[in-house]
């Protein structure tokens, strides 16, 4: 019994350190001094030089601003919109409830990475081509949310919402007082996913800009990393990626246990 | 860490059930005279029907119409050339040579990143000490861009001076240039992808086993069931629904990612590592051919309509278990 669960643990940490080697040679080589050869055991002392460089070789504080503007521009408005749309679904009974089930069932299996063609074109006859609104306007409705959204405003008592109203509530407010507090974990959930996607999508932001303005980290990134001037400087490339993963990953580090649990219980069954 | 990771099952099917049963003749007749509430029922969803109607389905219709057309770079107008583009298509070696990457690299991710996902779920599941540290180091890929991912693993993979290598030459093996052959590019970027993506589906086999009730396990121990056979004869017949869910996002994602492609090959070399994404972004985004490029959304569109129905006609084995 004893050995067997040696033998567990020999196995189990075997795989944690694979997954891990990148990530610990990607940290030791943005905090030491460049070198040709790569290593996982740091050579030289810790260094900032990567980080000082890559900060004045590219505009990444820019690439930064963007890339937060654009991740908080798409969560407010799908708030919003998904807040609308999930309380419809789930308190009030309407007639074309099926339909609007079967629209939002079309998003869950298409996803918009498929559709870059005709979006490209309809961003391109709207004239919003190298704008922030171009990278987030595809995503303010979210079925992901609403579905997220609808599951949790279904567990929230009809009494309460009953209550407001001879309190002399209206729609919005009852919604805005009673159905968002009380749905406060499933917006954390949906924060989380939302985010996280938006914080590290490529490809469609790739696309549709084509300035430093507009640019997100991520495409920043691609566009550094290939540049001649980074070719075989990895340190500098390395400090890059680092900049860009480090908020998610230290919130991840940090919440790590809430994260994970959120996601097993956000309704993904 | 993706949009359309909810899956049928939260499709209300069910409740629905239930609520049109609890419905009274009362309610009934309320509903009928509740024009107002249809009313406001609209005005709450139209932003998101608004959006949706914009960027999915008239895209999608969109697809299918370009799809027929002839518009490349410089033409102002589409001309209507029927399914020309498909023919063209089908009889172009590229295309097929594509196809079967593409293929190839589902192959090569599917089924490897789901055996790694449900064995880090069953790692993580047993509870211990070191469960923290397991935690962070699968699931820390998941929440780093794919790009990030990329860059990270395009110098793992550098030739001579690259991690890999290095380990290599520690044995005595010569070194390789794995992103440079056709024939070990695909492969290549597949255990990129793997790393990636095993962390992510653990999180809805964790999910899954999580479902799973104690008292089950309970009863199969005092009948004196080995673990082993607790895992083939309960948990695994248990987790079939999950994994069946499972296997339509591991599906999809392996055809709708390619951001490690544009990062680490751009398709080199000799189009050995295109696959059926990125020949649509080449196509309409490097040679402006907007309708092969439509026709390719089309394949797409048609190929990811086959996986989600393969989940949708399989849900019902769920319900057994529920």
């Amino acid at each position: 019994m004893q050995l067997k669960r040696i033998v567990f643990f020999i196995l189990a940490s075997a795989f944690a350190l694979l997954w891990l080697i990148p990530l610990i040679w990607l940290i030791v080589t943005t905090f030491t001094e460049p070198s040709y050869y790569m290593s996982i055991i740091p050579k030289t002392p810790f260094s900032l030089q990567n980080i000082i460089y890559i900060l004045s070789a590219a505009p990444f504080g820019r690439y930064y601003a963007n890339t937060i503007m654009i991740v908080a521009g798409i969560f407010c408005v799908q708030c919003i919109t998904v807040t609308l749309a999930a309380f419809a679904l789930s308190v009030m009974n309407f007639r074309f409830e099926k339909l609007v089930f079967f629209l939002i069932f079309v998003q869950i299996i298409i996803p918009n990475d498929v559709l870059i063609m005709p979006n490209y074109s309809t961003i391109s006859s709207l004239g919003l081509i190298d704008t922030k609104l171009a990278i987030m306007i595809p995503f303010y409705c979210s079925a992901f949310g609403i579905l997220l959204l609808r599951q949790s405003f279904k567990t929230i008592p009809i009494a309460l919402s009953d209550a407001s109203k001879i309190d002399g509530c209206n729609l919005m407010q009852t919604i805005w007082k009673v159905y968002v507090p009380c749905a406060k974990p499933a917006y954390v959930s949906f924060g989380l996913v939302s985010i996280s996607y938006h914080w590290n999508n490529y490809l469609w932001p790739v696309i549709v800009t084509n300035s430093v303005n507009n640019r997100p980290l991520t495409v920043g990134l691609a566009i550094f990393a290939k540049s001649k001037e980074a070719v075989m400087q990895w340190s500098n490339v390395c400090a890059a990626t680092f900049i860009i993963i480090f908020p998610l990953l230290t919130a991840f580090l940090f919440f790590q246990k809430q994260f994970i649990n959120s996601f097993v219980s956000s309704g993904i069954k | 860490m993706d949009m359309a990771v909810f899956s049928v099952y939260s499709f209300p099917k069910k409740d629905r059930l239930v609520k049109n049963r609890a419905l009274t003749s009362q309610q009934t007749k309320k509903r009928k005279q509740s024009w107002k509430r249809d009313g406001i029922a609209c005005l709450l969803l139209a932003p998101s029907l608004i959006f949706l109607t914009m960027f999915t389905l008239i895209p999608i219709v969109k697809s299918f119409y370009l799809s027929l057309m002839d518009l490349q770079l410089g033409m102002k107008k589409p001309i209507f050339i029927g399914l020309d583009n498909y023919t063209y298509l089908f009889s172009d070696p590229l295309f097929w040579k594509v196809m079967g990457n593409t293929v190839l690299f589902s192959l090569l991710t599917v089924i490897p990143s789901m055996v790694l996902g449900l064995a880090l779920a069953l790692l993580l599941n047993m509870r211990h000490k070191l469960t923290g540290l397991f935690r962070v180091s699968f699931f820390s890929p998941v929440v780093m861009p794919m790009i990030a991912v990329a860059s990270i693993w395009m110098f793992i993979y550098m030739p001579d001076a690259g991690l890999l290598d290095q380990l290599l030459k520690s044995f005595g093996l010569p070194g390789q240039i794995f992103l440079q052959r056709s024939d070990t590019v695909l492969p290549a970027l597949s255990v990129v992808y793997n790393w990636k993506e095993a962390g992510f589906l653990m999180i809805f086999f964790l999910s899954g086993l999580q479902n799973i009730s104690t008292e089950m396990y309970e009863a199969a121990r005092i009948d004196g069931a080995r673990k082993f056979t607790i895992f083939w004869k309960l948990t695994f017949p248990l987790l079939m629904p999950t994994t069946i869910f499972v296997s339509t996002i591991a599906l999809t994602d392996s055809f709708k990612l390619v951001d490690h492609i544009a990062m680490m090959t751009e398709g080199m070399p000799n189009n050995s590592s295109t696959t059926l994404l990125y020949f649509i972004y080449q196509n309409g985004f490097t040679y402006f051919n907007q309708g092969i490029a439509s026709t390719l959304t089309v394949i797409l569109l048609i190929i990811m309509l086959i996986a989600a129905s393969l989940q949708f006609f399989t849900a019902d084995s769920r319900i057994h278990y529920n």
